[in-house]
């Protein structure tokens, strides 16, 4: 079976063999580097035009098929004239935090990479702690944001500054529990044992009914700790403009573009690790030959197929739904996600004890 | 004076006041502009808003961005002439502004219009009605952050452009109407186009109907939103879905029918919660009162002329003459002083955006931010409308 595993595993031999080990390790570090910078771009170009064409299937439109073949070169297009616009920092602004903001959103959008696994021994950084990592990280973020608000001068921006720091930090909370109820069945925090618990079967199928829940409650909370549609208070198009970067122009306000896409890639790629066996190819009990064939699928598609189809699910959700109302947002989190995913946690813990997983 | 103006003009936090963000210098609460320019007014309407956290205190609607003195520009055009004027007015009902111009000059000129005219501008302003309507149903969707209504309403609205392309040869500000009946007669797909548009159409407002009207977040988001009580709406002079969304009976096609709406039969919405969803609620059900009126008179269109004779040059007798037509957005009153000649004395129109507007304040002290696109869009302001 073809895997990467190998391929890494030589490189770093190769790598160690060759140089002194401080050397090697500044080199391997310099090849992550340079490798999760690429995925960036090409995710944020995939996901982007991926948006685009969603959107205009949703709305009978055809989307962007001007640029390139059927459009693909479009968000190339943008990007380049993203580059070429001037990055104004207006008057009265807090010049400093302004310029800063926006690589700290993007900083902790590549810091959470690290534990994520892409294939079958393609892993940066395979901590024993990544689910807590994950959670950690990605709350790093909202400080990029308040910052952005803070920083603009506009009161656009400030409101929608304390409302994405209110439904960040709330939103957090249910995230993480649906996140525990998964590393309670797994029993561990390391990805890759995370993943190997699921051999047999995803554990959105083995958890009964509470995995279920699990899986739908960190659907919502993720959709909105990323500023989704319908949870795309902090940047309301009808209500505040544009939001926490209403002032943000130019190649500043690309990364904060190109940060919520790839946050949005982040968390369904979670979201697939969790509830959907991350690179594990799908197997159906008794069945060898079935099983067998799916082991011929490389197990990046099958990684990358499931956080494709959650993404999916993502987009579908903000061309379908109105937005929510600011109270509304923190009451449903706060009344009904939270209590709901407490309980829920008790059940699988109880699952868990009891071994009534499959 | 001068604090005050710079609260006005700026949207950027005074850097005085930076420290202290709930509440500025004067104790006011934070004053944001929403316009002239803004995603949520669908125009250059300005509101200054005082805010306490999210929370609305007050709202201070500013005109005159697009003030164009209408009414003077009436005064210098014939009778003839000012009638096309007021389809820049309410820019999405032209055909029914136009209605209400040409309904006054007849009644100077005690003119009497041949059936064919009249079932034919019937016609015309149901379908005029209900593409005014599609328009708002998919832009209030877009302000409570549903985008893709809007294309489904643009699908529909298209079809009723194209039929009034092809009818009256511009898809916008028709200018159909002349003093004495219309223009043109009817093109001869007219009848067929329309028919086959009710058939699609009526399918498509349960399409509406499930896309937005079931969703549990739009009615979270709407229920119980601008309450407007009778009393208030009765004060504040609101008519058309407004007014009848608050129990008020004020649609004029039942109260002085004009044309032949006395002899078709619809319903007159009336809800009585007064709220945001009711407004909403008015508005869909009026989609299907219009296709019923149509359905009703598609086939009767009766023969004959399709205008009247009248003079080339029209003189009105000296006196005072008022017409009122129930457009998409409420009652358009036209007043006409004549003092003989071939040009209106004084003209005033009466526009049913501005009193909906004046409600506003009343509306939504208390509510929040996101509330404010709700009764904004449930209003329906056409700005043009508003500011002549």
């Amino acid at each position: 079976m073809f895997s990467l595993e190998t391929i890494t595993n030589s490189i770093q031999q190769w790598l160690y063999s060759t140089f002194n080990p401080t050397m090697a390790l500044i080199l391997e570090c310099a090849i992550v580097m340079l490798l999760v910078i690429g995925l960036f771009a090409v995710l944020g170009l995939v996901l982007v035009l991926m948006e685009r064409k969603v959107a205009a299937r949703m709305q009978i439109r055809l989307g962007p098929n001007r640029v390139g073949p059927r459009g693909m070169l479009q968000t190339a297009a943008d990007t380049l004239k993203l580059m070429m616009k001037e990055g104004l920092t207006p008057d009265g602004a807090d010049k400093f935090l302004f310029n800063l903001a926006p690589f700290i959103v993007m900083i902790a959008a590549m810091l959470i990479m690290a534990p994520i696994a892409f294939a079958k021994g393609f892993q940066i950084w395979d901590i024993n702690i990544g689910v807590l990592y994950v959670s950690a990280v990605s709350s790093v973020s909202v400080i990029g944001i308040l910052m952005a608000g803070w920083a603009s001068n506009n009161k656009y921006s400030l409101l929608g500054a304390m409302r994405s720091g209110a439904q960040i930090v709330s939103y957090e909370l249910s995230a993480g529990l649906s996140i525990i109820s998964i590393v309670v069945l797994a029993g561990s925090l390391q990805v890759s044992d995370i993943i190997a618990s699921q051999q047999t079967g995803w554990w959105l199928f083995r958890g009964h009914i509470p995995a279920l829940i699990a899986f739908v409650i960190f659907i919502i909370a993720v959709t909105a700790e990323t500023n989704r549609a319908p949870f795309d208070l902090a940047e309301a198009e009808s209500e505040l403009t544009a939001g926490f970067h209403t002032e943000y122009s130019g190649m500043r306000f690309a990364l904060f573009f190109l940060a919520e896409y790839i946050n949005i890639f982040i968390v369904c790629a979670i979201g697939a690790t969790l509830f959907l066996g991350g690179w594990m190819p799908l197997h159906i009990g008794n069945w060898d030959d079935f099983n067998r064939i799916m082991d011929y699928i490389p197990s990046s598609l099958w990684f990358l197929g499931k956080t494709f189809c959650l993404i999916f699910l993502i987009m579908w959700f903000r061309w379908t739904f109105p937005r929510l109302r600011v109270d509304q947002l923190l009451s449903l989190e706060w009344k009904y996600l939270l209590p709901i995913s407490m309980f829920n946690l008790l059940l699988i813990t109880l699952i868990a004890i009891m071994g009534w997983h499959f | 004076m001068y604090r005050e103006t710079q609260i006005l003009n700026s949207n950027t936090i005074a850097p005085t006041t930076a420290r202290d963000l709930a509440m500025d210098e004067a104790g006011a609460g934070l004053v944001i502009n929403v316009g002239p320019q803004h995603p949520a007014t669908h125009g250059v309407l300005h509101l200054v808003i005082t805010l306490e956290g999210e929370t609305i205190k007050k709202i201070e609607p500013h005109l005159g961005y697009i003030h164009r003195s209408i009414e003077k520009m009436c005064e210098s055009l014939s009778y003839r002439q000012f009638i096309y004027v007021t389809s820049r007015m309410d820019y999405l009902s032209a055909h029914i502004n136009n209605h209400g111009c040409v309904l006054c000059v007849e009644k100077g000129l005690q003119l009497e219009i041949p059936p064919r005219a009249q079932v034919i501008r019937v016609l015309m302003d149901e379908l005029t009605r209900i593409a005014s309507h599609e328009l708002w149903w998919g832009a209030m969707a877009m302000d409570l952050g549903a985008f893709t209504p809007f294309f489904y309403a643009f699908r529909e609205r298209e079809t009723i452009n194209d039929i009034m392309e092809e009818t009256c040869g511009t898809r916008l500000t028709m200018n159909y109407m002349v003093p004495g009946g219309v223009m043109y007669d009817i093109h001869p797909n007219f009848q067929r186009r329309v028919k086959d548009f009710i058939q699609l159409f009526n399918s498509k407002i349960d399409e509406y109907d499930d896309l937005v009207t079931g969703n549990i977040i739009f009615q979270n988001r709407t229920k119980g939103i601008g309450v407007l009580s009778r009393e208030d709406a009765i004060s504040f002079g609101c008519t058309g879905p407004v007014g009848r969304a608050s129990g008020v009976a004020c649609d004029i096609r039942k109260l002085y029918p004009y044309e032949v709406y006395d002899k078709v039969n619809f319903d007159e919405i009336i809800e009585t919660a007064g709220d945001s969803y009711a407004r909403y609620l008015v508005r869909i059900k009026e989609l299907r009162q219009s296709v019923r009126i149509i359905e009703q008179l598609i086939d009767n269109i009766p023969e004959g002329d399709f205008q009247a004779k009248t003079k080339a040059v029209l003189k009105l007798p000296k006196g005072e003459f008022y017409s009122r037509v129930e457009t998409a957005r409420g009652e358009l009153g036209v007043y006409i002083v004549s003092e003989g000649g071939t040009t209106p004395y004084r003209i005033k129109f009466r526009s049913p955006g501005f009193s909906n507007l004046s409600a506003l304040d009343h509306m939504s002290r208390g509510c929040k931010i996101g509330d404010l696109m709700a009764i904004m869009g449930t209003l329906d302001l056409v700005i043009p409308d508003i500011d002549r």
